[in-house]
């Protein structure tokens, strides 16, 4: 998993809330055998719609989007986040987030960040008013800043820490694997094996 | 769990038990580290998590602690051909090829071990007492039924177990499902568990891992044991286990996988510890009478709205909750039934006997009893998947195949099949099903067809007459 620690990007202003996963990414996608390529999926349904914000020319390469509330609702599917971080977004802004989409996406190292819905608003704002705005998101002083706005954001210390390590739980539990070793030498030998020794 | 951090004194449930005994590491404010004593590998929710692996250059930790097959998506017809569907295609081809690339053992289509992983992981001595299991697929918890913890993971979790043989854990609650008196002839294992979720509803088992216990659950033989915890997610749980007994330790002694020897009698020892002690107590209890049980059937598109046999398909406008009403009067509009129908008239077009809930030897059994003799009704069509090969192979040496084909019911390869319909078994839109398997979500079966879960006996009577009916409305006739 990548590190977060600041990132500054163009963005993506979405005026939508609810945006529940079968819109992130339809079921149809869901067929991959990969864990990449997932972008093609990325809210198919209104990019079929030249004219949806996605598919503007001046949102080329950006990296931060900016949602409306309850993003993420429906099913738990961590194929939204890797559709997100296909496309190339690093972190999402909105004022409320399904909580299994939020779990997933810290986990696998999108960062979502909460902010007051008025923020939001002002963000969209500016992003709107001229698409070459940067956003950036700074885990390590827990604020985004955009152009004159400074608003701070919570996260836990926990999930900021392994965010800013580039831990995922996989990434976790290994450094532990001393633990696992250890209890390895003490499990005993009537356990079944689905190899020959 | 919430005896988790006490004192080893205290009393503990067998599920408490079998956590306590696989806690890697503990940490004041992280979910607990368990330590997974065998994980079982499936075509459809594996491919990404070995992705995974590759992407991070991480090994597969145990490959020994590992065991895959083929099954959601596998032809029950002409297995010998490529598969036909694209996509059943690439999710089989891509298994064959992350086993072979990690090590991990593979019982392909065509091979006697291959089947229903649920199936299979107890026909080969692989689920025991006291382990830890998991596997990318809800259904995990039938191999509970050897008093084993086990559960339902998602992609993620599996690359995590690949990669650490532990998966961080959350405590979960106790449940007991106390199951007193006995059953009586022509009631299964199938309709104590559906008896269950009628009673608790879907969500009723939230968060909880279900211990089942009671004078009629340690009457079941393996088979009904694993049919009742098999169900235990429709519930709600996160997993369903029965302590081990002489019923537990018949059925393992001398399986491939089964300890030998000197390591049998140490395995024995352990075993015998592995029940709820005396004073423990549970979160919460239910209890429910066996004698009181008769079959039971569903109507609705919920494992959930059940009701016995003998009962009519329920009315919406007896129910008070507005919400409620609406749900129930979707469900019915989904199944096409009116309300006061007997069940008993309801008419079926299929009859699906399989599926790791009841696909097993035994169920396979108690269905050619009744069908033996007679046929399945003009217009209805029945399908036989055995749960694996093996059991398909053994219900042959039994003259069960002929049975079912003299009958008129197709014999096929084993495979989840018309369980879920991933492959080209699957109900046409309307088509109504008897089926002995454990959904009955709305499309589960094939885009608009329409699902009543039963038990082989009255899957087999239901075949006989073409309308939900048990094996005692043919004597009657
Ligand atoms: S038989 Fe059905 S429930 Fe069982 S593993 Fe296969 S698809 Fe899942």
């Amino acid at each position: 998993m990548e590190k977060f620690v600041s990132h500054t990007g163009t963005a993506v202003p979405l005026r939508r809330s609810n945006v529940d996963t079968d819109q992130i990414i339809p079921a149809v996608y869901l067929k991959r055998v990969t864990r990449s390529g997932f972008e093609d999926g990325l809210f198919a349904a209104w990019r079929a719609d030249a004219d949806f914000i996605l598919n503007r020319p001046e949102r080329a390469g950006a990296s931060v989007l900016i949602a409306g509330p309850d993003f993420g609702t429906g099913s738990s599917r961590e194929h939204a986040v890797w559709a997100l971080q296909n496309y190339g977004f690093k972190t999402v802004i909105s004022a409320r987030f399904a909580d299994i989409f939020r779990g997933n996406s810290l986990k696998g190292g999108l960062l979502t960040v909460v902010l007051p819905q008025e923020t939001v608003e002002q963000l969209w704002a500016a992003t709107e008013a001229d698409p070459a705005t940067t956003v950036t998101v700074d885990l390590d002083a827990r604020e985004v800043r955009c152009g004159d706005l400074v608003a701070p954001f919570e996260i836990d210390d926990y999930t900021r820490w392994r965010l800013m390590e580039g831990l995922d739980d996989i990434g976790l539990t290994l450094r532990n694997v001393s633990a696992v070793d250890e209890f390895e030498t003490h499990r005993p030998s009537f356990k079944p094996v689905t190899l020959p020794a | 769990m919430t005896a988790t951090h006490a004192a080893p004194v205290q009393p503990l449930t067998l599920a408490e038990k079998i956590w306590e005994a696989h806690v890697v590491r503990r940490a004041a404010g992280e979910p607990d580290l368990l330590y997974i004593d065998m994980h079982f590998i499936h075509e459809v929710t594996s491919a990404q998590a070995f992705d995974g692996l590759r992407l991070a250059g991480r090994p597969v930790r145990r490959p020994d602690l590992t065991i895959a097959t083929e099954d959601h998506n596998t032809p029950t017809l002409e297995i010998d051909k490529p598969i036909a569907d694209p996509v059943s295609r690439v999710q089989i081809e891509t298994l064959r090829n992350n086993c072979a690339e990690f090590g991990v053992r593979l019982h392909s289509l065509g091979d006697a071990n291959q089947g229903v992983v649920h199936v299979i992981g107890p026909q080969l001595g692989l689920t025991q007492p006291g382990m830890t299991i998991v596997c990318g697929d809800s259904h995990t918890s039938t191999h509970g039924a050897f008093g084993a913890m086990a559960f339902g993971i998602g992609t993620s979790e599996v690359e995590h177990v690949l990669a650490t043989q532990t998966l961080p854990l959350k405590p979960f609650k106790t449940m007991a499902v106390n199951v007193t008196g006995s059953l009586r002839p022509g009631v299964s294992a199938k309709d104590v568990i559906l008896a269950v979720i009628a009673q608790i509803g879907t969500g009723g088992g939230q968060g909880y891992v279900i211990e089942y216990r009671g004078q009629a659950i340690r009457e079941l033989s393996m088979e009904g044991r694993m049919t009742v915890c098999n169900m235990s997610i429709e519930a709600g749980a996160r997993a369903g286990l029965i302590a081990p007994d002489d019923t537990t330790y018949a059925y393992l002694k001398d399986r491939a996988h089964a300890p030998q020897g000197s390591d049998w009698d140490d395995a024995l020892a352990y075993w015998s510890t592995l029940r709820t002690d005396e004073g423990a107590s549970f979160d919460t209890e239910i209890t429910i009478d066996a004698d009181a049980l008769t079959p039971f059937v569903t109507w609705g598109t919920n494992p959930g709205q059940g009701s016995p046999l003998g009962d009519s398909v329920p009315d919406p406008a007896a129910v008070e909750d507005a919400g409620q009403r609406a749900e129930l009067q979707r469900a019915l509009d989904y199944m096409g039934l009116t309300p006061g129908l007997p069940l008993r008239e309801i008419s079926v077009d299929t009859v699906f006997l399989g599926s790791c809930t009841n696909g097993r030897l035994e169920d396979l059994r108690a269905a050619a009893e009744v069908l033996k003799g007679r046929k399945v009704a003009e217009g209805v069509r029945m399908l036989v998947v055995p749960g694996s090969a093996r059991v398909r192979l053994e219900a042959e040496a039994e003259g069960l195949d002929t049975v079912f084909k003299e009958a008129g019911a197709e014999w096929r390869f084993a495979g989840c099949s018309m369980c879920l319909g991933m492959n080209p078994d699957q109900l046409a839109p309307g088509e109504r099903s008897a089926s002995t398997s454990n959904r009955n979500f709305e499309g589960r079966q094939g885009k608009g067809g329409r699902t009543h879960l039963v038990s082989p006996l009255v899957a087999a009577a239901t075949a006989v007459t073409g309308k939900l009916a048990a094996p005692s409305d043919l004597l009657e006739v």
